[in-house]
């Protein structure tokens, strides 16, 4: 057994050298220099700030912006940090809901996220990924049905023809590529940039 | 389901044994020891570790010398990683100030990525540094694959040689392997990764300001690096909690095909690393057709209840045309969403695109059988090589007592000595898993973990010992693991589903070794072809479903029926 020991301790220490130190950095390095947005996580600036990333979802709340996905994320607590509240679209901590499908919890909240929808849209069925939250509570997408279900609530908001806000999803709605890869989507961040855009010109 | 996402899968399998077959043969002559394309630039690294470390590559080992090696080798991982993850607030690359990770989380962590099953009962970018996601989780991502298809080749050796006392040199399989084969194809994969929008930076986290004015902060590092070996290693591991459902580990619809097809590659590159150092290349392609025609399977259940929705949420005016969307993300599909999660537990990789604890009963059983059926579909880097083979002995065994002859593989007389090695490999899974379910499901404090009441309560804890002692990984998430009862339960279930498993196949394969090959003759019983590939799934599924049919028709079984008939919990 002691034999064995000098190999295991060198090997182990040379490779946390070549393979725990060096090989991340020399991907970091090249990744930096080649390829300087996606290494810096896809990020969108307006005016110099920094607004998000392209490829992660945010919290929109008020009436003229389209919503994302419910989204299952939480923070502690800041009165008791052994306790989490909700925290939509944290992105320092991804997360799902967990629920399974015949959870009591999942089928309460679809309810009152349905309902919500259906009374602003007139739709009697709404969208699946309107009311489940996502993986990681992160996604940046959400389905083109789901973004036109809140064309009436944006067009009001922004006093826009609702025509418009249509042609705006429309135009931004990525394609499966060759008609097999990724879904039909919308990403909210971009939608919403571009409806601000549409608004002051 | 949709014909478009058939073809897809269709085209990532055909994806994948293009390229498994060249890395497959490479990978034999890498561990033969010979020159390749890659020497002139490797080769004097390989020299000078194997100087420092007073290795001789050409000395051979017996089945306990090498088997030894690997133990003490683990141990000294197991040992360092420990002690970096409860040093980690005295180590450098630490932007987020992360203080040392607790005793009993550190021991699982540790044993959880020591044994290839990267089990996370931690937060990523809650928990862990950028020094420790590297030096200590990357690293251990690939020294855990290569241990593994290191003790694949000295298994695959036993069948190769004739009369012979050893299996290799296991300092030279784990080196060849790593320098030559992991990390050449990490270093391309890593790169593709950062093209398709895969963050690598040493950044900690970045604030945003929303359009509405709010505060965003956005957790980052070097994340495509550690994303590239955890796919191809089959370790599962992720930077983030979210795993490969996070965006910036898997970004988008392409990405998540290469994701698929990295995971893939390796292990089923092996079966014909297997044919070609048996030097019978068919042998290796029939392992492949078991394992390919059960994980299709496997793939057409989850794709099945997945798209069909949840009529519970149909009720409440959900539309159920793009299936059930719950703990799924918009761009991969639901077709490429099933085949990730059927691939990575028919592996034992356990990365998730989508979180298994939202699954449909019946989508959340595939996974789950998948992983109790010894992960051999095609099994982790090196392990499910091991494993399909444990299976093979079986199957001629089983084969050789219908028609009353002396079972052989490859050339090999299965003895007593060998099958009584065989079953005691086999029975540790279940013995661990449904061991430990069964004193978990009476404790109060391990069910006041469950995040779901009811049937599925029950599936969550048989998932994260399946997941443990199968050194899968992946989680019915939600049950919260991070307790001292689960860190260290589910830390020794990693430990017998590694070592207790692997110990008795190295036996196996000394005494297979030892043995001299017998010529085939007309009463040889074939172990190519279409018989035995149906014998071999008739086994492996037999075998699977008479240890945990019981089990699995009180969670997720019961719960399908509930479902139909419209009951919550």
């Amino acid at each position: 057994m002691f034999t064995h020991i000098r190999p295991a301790v060198v090997t182990l220490l040379l490779f946390t050298v070549l393979i725990g130190i060096i090989y991340p950095l020399a991907v970091t390095g090249v990744a930096q220099l080649a390829l300087p947005k996606q290494a810096n996580g896809s990020m969108i600036e307006r005016d110099g700030k920094v607004l998000g990333s392209a490829l992660i979802g945010q919290n929109f709340v008020t009436d003229k912006y389209f919503h994302g996905r419910p989204s299952a994320t939480s923070a502690p607590d800041p009165k008791d940090d052994t306790k989490t509240i909700d925290a939509p679209y944290n992105a320092a901590n991804s997360s799902g809901s967990n629920l399974g499908p015949i959870s009591k919890k999942l089928l309460e909240r679809v309810k009152g996220d349905a309902d919500a929808l259906k009374g602003e849209s007139g739709l009697a069925t709404v969208p699946a990924d309107s009311v489940t939250t996502s993986a990681s509570g992160l996604d940046p997408h959400i389905s083109p049905a789901f973004a036109k279900a809140q064309a009436g609530r944006i067009a009001k908001a922004r006093n826009l023809p609702e025509d418009r806000v249509r042609g705006l999803i429309a135009e931004l709605t990525e394609h499966v590529a060759f008609g097999l890869v990724g879904e039909e989507r919308v990403n909210v961040l971009l939608l919403n940039l571009a409806l601000d855009r549409l608004t002051s010109t | 389901m949709s014909l478009n996402g058939w073809v897809l899968i269709a085209l990532v399998f055909l994806a994948v044994l293009v390229v498994a077959r060249p890395i497959g043969i490479y990978a034999a002559r890498v561990l033969n020891g010979e020159r390749t394309p890659l020497t002139p630039v490797l080769g004097p690294i390989e020299t000078g570790l194997y100087c420092l470390a007073g290795v001789d590559p050409a000395r051979e080992q017996t089945w306990r010398a090498y088997t030894l090696a690997m133990l003490v080798f683990s141990a000294a991982g197991f040992l360092l990683l420990y002690a970096i993850l409860r040093l980690q607030a005295f180590l450098p690359l630490n932007p987020q100030g992360f203080g040392g990770v607790a005793p009993d989380l550190a021991f699982n962590t540790s044993l959880s990525f020591v044994t290839n099953t990267n089990w996370q009962a931690y937060g990523g970018e809650t928990t862990m540094s950028h020094f420790v996601q590297m030096a200590g989780l990357t690293l251990h991502n690939f020294l855990s694959a290569a241990t593994g298809i290191a003790l694949a080749a000295a298994v695959t050796r036993a069948f190769a040689r004739s009369g012979s006392g050893t299996l290799g040199n296991f300092w030279a399989d784990l080196t060849r392997v790593t320098l030559y084969v992991l990390l050449p194809l990490s270093l391309i994969v890593a790169l593709m990764f950062v093209t398709l929008g895969v963050p690598q930076t040493l950044v900690g986290a970045i604030d945003a300001t929303t359009l509405e004015g709010a505060k965003q902060t956005l957790s980052i590092g070097p994340v495509a690096s550690q994303e590239a070996i955890k796919m191809l290693g089959t370790n599962g591991g992720g930077f983030f909690n979210a795993n490969s459902a996070h965006p910036f580990e898997n970004p988008d619809a392409w990405a998540n095909l290469l994701q698929i097809w990295a995971m893939l590659v390796v292990s089923a590159a092996l079966p014909f690393m297997f044919g070609e150092m048996v030097g019978n290349e068919r042998q290796g392609h029939t392992l492949l057709w078991a394992m390919g025609l059960l994980l299709i399977a496997g793939v057409g259940i989850v794709y099945w209840a997945e798209t069909r929705g949840n009529p519970l949420l149909t009720a409440l005016g959900v539309d159920p045309a793009s299936g059930n969307m719950e703990g799924k993300e918009v761009r991969f599909g639901q077709a490429m969403t099933a085949m990730f999660v059927a691939v990575t537990t028919g592996l034992s990789c356990g990365a998730v695109n989508a979180m298994h604890n939202s699954l449909t009963p019946l989508g959340g059983l595939v996974p789950l059988f998948l992983i109790q059926l010894g992960e051999i579909l095609p099994g982790g880097v090196g392990s499910g090589l091991y494993g399909i083979l444990v299976m093979a002995i079986l199957t001629v065994f089983i084969a050789g007592l219908m028609v009353g002859r002396t079972p052989e593989y490859l050339g090999k007389k299965i003895e007593a000595r060998e099958m009584k090695l065989a079953m005691l490999a086999v029975l540790i899974l279940p013995l661990a898993i449904l061991g430990f379910t069964a004193v978990a499901a009476v404790l109060p404090s391990a069910l006041a973990s469950l995040a779901n009441a009811g049937p599925r309560g029950l599936t969550e804890l048989l998932y994260a010992y399946s997941s443990a002692a199968g050194n899968n990984g992946s989680a019915f998430a939600g049950l919260n693991a991070n307790t001292p009862w689960f860190n260290t339960t589910l830390g020794i279930a990693m430990l017998l589903g590694r070592f207790a498993y692997v110990v008795p196949v190295m036996a196996i394969a000394g005494s297979l070794a030892a043995k001299t090959k017998v010529a085939p003759s007309t009463g040889t019983f074939p172990t190519t072809g279409p018989l035995f590939i149906g014998l071999l799934v008739g086994v492996i599924v037999i075998l699977g479903g008479l240890q945990y049919f019981p089990a699995l028709a009180l969670g997720p079984i019961v719960e399908h029926f509930l479902m139909l008939d419209g009951k919550s919990f």
